[in-house]
């Protein structure tokens, strides 16, 4: 258990939530956009970024050992490389 | 700490490698939509226009909708935690209870979203999908298995919280034994992270 | 008197005192039990296999039956007998007491890994007797045919959908086991290098085995739905299919061989008489193998028309992935120099696994160089080469482990003599077996084929007398192992003079693994 944890108050959690929300609005607003190939970058982008602030506040990765953080990197590292080595076949073919 | 000698408790009360445990088959669900997100870019790579005709068809309003109710279930989630932490059961039994509603919140808005398109002919296999492109095909392929799979997930996620509840109610879950509900948490966020990608992938391609 | 895991007395009678039991090591040996029932079967049909081949034409079966026992053969070897074998059963048994601990992290999820693997097995074999009869399409499933033919491939892959989610259960179990419950000074370079493999080997099933899951769900639906992900006809591409799997089924076989390397890493020391040379080489190229293990997946589909970018790229990654191995080969080899050499049975297998994975992993190089591959694609000359890694490199090495063990396991000793005689036979048999399809497959005989044109026939027989020697030598050596379990010797605790943990503990192990949680202060193989 680790005590640093208890200290995220009630509030904190509603703003990581109020910026999750405004996220979703704003991927929402690019999309009609039509930006053409940047729309799917910035949508992704965006995601990640909502991804990560529920890793770190909502899943509490920000207050675990680094271990956690560490051992997330292989299923993202693994799945990067499966797409990109697969996509060596798939843009050349 | 006498039984701790037993260790088969003393492993139970090891709180790191209960959650290490839980992020590990976090890592394997990443992994088998990871799959699935494979066959989506390979798919969209190769018909980038039918996909956006296609995409057009599903509504913004319900995917942003149900991406809304996702997150807010996931702060419930995170509250009934905290709140189990500072011992106030009570609390943690509504916030638990407010995140398995709008569990099924969203849901119900998954199974009209679906009924809409199968009632439009717009299901796999279907003569009217066979009729188009085969980009339109393969997307609502994509989108059925997709959302399929992750709704499958949400009805899964119901059965755990409803089973947490109960344990909370029955003071099995406290503020000295919460890892069960912690993990629940971690597994219902996950949940929610796959929903985050879901819906720009699937809503969002213009 | 001190009682052991055997005689401990839980909450459950009889059969239900093992299948429900979440000690580790009768886990363990339910996995063993189990897998070589399985094991038997595959090697039955093996034998009609090499039956049928012993002259062209029909011989004993019609071309849909060797179809089917083909893939069955295929099915139950890989799922059911080589990914579970070492980790599953050994690595159950082993992993905690190696490590100073009482049970693995989860000893419930353990037991639910044994019951899903029952259950996929048992349906996988269901498939074979029900539906529109066994599945035909080779243990690849390859589309389209996998989703058009009308036999019973669905039951079939949601069985092995279940045998993967088993073997997932078991690397999470193992990776937390061996973060969390080391004893008291048990550093990770104190790790037996058993345990570095069982950790690398817990990582790739974690993180390979879901995208299997996805790709047998993906065909279970396309069979039932038509979706269209892998049909031409509505703009699938099944070559995608070939990638899904293969990212999975290359990984794959590192589940099998690292625990192999593993178990020999511990035999070597032991009958040498000397520490292990190279240790942190060894450790680190069991998880250099893990990761470069992942990127050579498309080593299986240069003839099924992928981009030519794509095929020179794997090809040159699969030759990447020979150098660990090869550390690992060299470290073997150095470790038997100046040492005390002893011959007893497991020493002869693992002895007999150096030199058969060598041949394994050499012939991988020459499948894994392009042009080359395009000229044995699809031949005899494939069957060889994984025999020899699989059989030969991963089979050898559970045996040696089966027998380097089997005193701690069970308190006895098999019977040495038979022991060599058995190892003996097995190695002839092998290679009578295995070695001429290299030469057939060179000369350009296909594989999963019933017939063959009559210029093959000569060394077809040879390979069908191997299979022969190689069974009868296999039977003797069951023989001698079944038996041993109650009538062989009773031995002490290290018969072996071994160093690692597990031998500081009574043979049998005692419920609760050691009286005493041990305190480790130097590293695995210091021998006085
Ligand atoms: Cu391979």
């Amino acid at each position: 258990m680790n005590d640093k944890e208890q200290n995220i108050s009630t509030g904190a959690y509603i703003g990581i939530w109020a910026a999750l929300i405004v996220l979703t609005g704003i991927t929402v607003w690019v999309a009609g956009l039509h930006l053409g190939n940047l729309s799917t970058i910035t949508a992704l982008a965006i995601a990640t970024v909502k991804t990560t602030l529920v890793l770190l506040f909502f899943m509490h990765l920000r207050y675990e050992k680094p271990l956690f953080i560490i051992m997330l990197f292989a299923p993202i590292v693994t799945l990067a490389t499966i797409i990109g080595l697969t996509f060596v076949d798939v843009w050349f073919r | 700490m006498a039984e701790l000698a037993k260790t088969s408790e003393a492993v139970h009360r090891d709180y790191t490698g209960a959650k290490i445990g839980m992020w590990l088959f976090l890592f394997t669900e990443i992994l088998l939509f990871g799959g699935l997100f494979l066959v989506y870019a390979v798919y969209r790579t190769k018909h980038q226009a039918d996909f956006h005709t296609a995409a057009a068809e599903l509504s913004v309003a319900i995917g942003a909708a149900n991406t809304m109710i996702l997150l807010t279930s996931s702060l419930t989630m995170a509250l009934a935690i905290a709140a189990i932490r500072r011992s106030a059961k009570t609390a943690s039994i509504v916030f638990q209870s407010l995140t398995i509603l709008f569990a099924v919140i969203f849901l119900v808005n998954k199974y009209f979203e679906w009924g809409a398109k199968i009632g439009h002919g717009l299901y796999p296999n279907s003569p009217e999908l066979l009729a188009q492109s085969h980009g339109t095909i393969l997307f609502y392929g994509l989108y059925y298995v997709m959302t399929g799979l992750h709704a499958l997930h949400v009805l899964i996620g119901i059965g755990l919280l409803l089973t947490m509840l109960i344990l909370t109610v029955r003071d099995r879950i406290t503020n000295t034994d919460f890892v069960k509900l912690e993990n629940s948490g971690l597994y219902w966020h996950l949940v929610d992270i796959v929903w985050i990608y879901l819906f720009p992938l699937l809503y969002l391609i213009t | 008197m001190e009682t052991n895991f055997y005689t401990y007395s839980g909450k459950h009678r009889g059969i239900l005192a093992w299948i429900l039991s979440t000690d580790h090591k009768r886990i363990g040996l339910l996995y063993l039990s189990s897998m070589f029932t399985f094991f038997l079967a595959g090697a039955t049909l093996g034998i009609l296999m090499r039956l049928e081949l012993i002259a062209p034409g029909p011989t004993i079966m019609t071309a849909q039956t060797y179809n089917a026992v083909f893939t069955l053969h295929g099915v139950i070897m890989i799922f059911l007998f080589i990914i579970p074998g070492i980790p599953a059963a050994l690595g159950n048994f082993m992993l905690p007491l190696q490590i100073g601990a009482r049970d693995v992290a989860f000893p419930r999820l353990n037991l639910l890994s044994w019951w899903f693997f029952i259950t996929g097995g048992l349906i996988a074999l269901t498939s074979l007797f029900t539906g529109g009869g066994p599945p035909d399409t080779g243990w690849t499933f390859y589309v389209p045919y996998s989703i058009r033919t009308g036999t019973n491939v669905s039951l079939a892959l949601f069985g092995v959908f279940l045998l993967g989610l088993s073997s997932t259960l078991t690397g999470l179990n193992f990776v937390t086991t061996i973060h969390r419950m080391r004893a008291p000074g048990m550093t990770w370079f104190r790790l037996p290098l058993f345990q570095w493999s069982l950790y690398a080997t817990g990582w790739v099933q974690l993180l390979a085995t879901p995208i299997l899951g996805i790709t047998l769900l993906l065909v279970i639906i396309e069979r039932f739905f038509g979706v269209g992900f892998f049909d031409p006809a509505k703009g699938g591409d099944p070559l995608l299919f070939e990638h899904l799997f293969w990212i999975y089924s290359h990984p794959a076989v590192y589940i099998m061989i690292l625990p192999a390397m593993g178990a020999v890493s511990e035999i070597i020391p032991a009958f040498a008489r000397r520490t292990i040379f190279g240790y942190k080489a060894i450790a680190y190229s069991s998880l250099a193998i893990a990761l470069v293990g992942y990127l050579v997946w498309g080593h299986h589909m240069f003839t099924s028309g992928m981009s030519d970018a794509s095929r020179v790229v794997f090809s040159l990654l699969t030759f990447l992935v020979a150098i660990p191995s090869g550390v690992k080969v060299f470290n073997w080899v150095a470790s038997l120099y100046r040492g005390s050499i002893q011959t007893d049975a497991p020493m002869l297998f693992t002895l007999g696994f150096i030199f058969l994975f060598s041949i394994g992993g050499l012939t991988g190089l020459i499948n894994g160089a392009l042009s080359v591959n395009i000229h044995i694609h699809g031949t005899h000359f494939i069957v060889a080469h994984f025999h020899y890694t699989m059989f030969g490199g991963t089979a050898f090495a559970f045996f040696a482990a089966l027998h380097y063990w089997f005193p701690k396991m069970f308190g006895r000793m098999y019977r040495e003599g038979l022991a060599r005689v058995a190892w003996f036979i097995i190695f002839i048999g092998f290679n009578t077996l295995y070695f001429p399809m290299f030469v057939l497959g060179w000369q350009g005989m296909p594989r999963r084929y019933y017939d063959y044109l009559p210029q093959f026939q000569t060394g077809n027989i040879i390979s069908t007398i191997g299979s022969w020697i190689l069974v009868s030598g296999l039977l003797l050596m069951l023989f001698n192992l079944v038996r041993s379990i109650s009538k062989g010797e009773k031995v002490g605790d290290n018969p072996w003079g071994a160093t690692t943990l597990e031998w500081k503990t009574s043979s049998p192990p005692p419920h609760n693994n050691f009286a005493e949680i041990p305190t480790v202060t130097t590293g695995p193989y210091v021998f006085k």
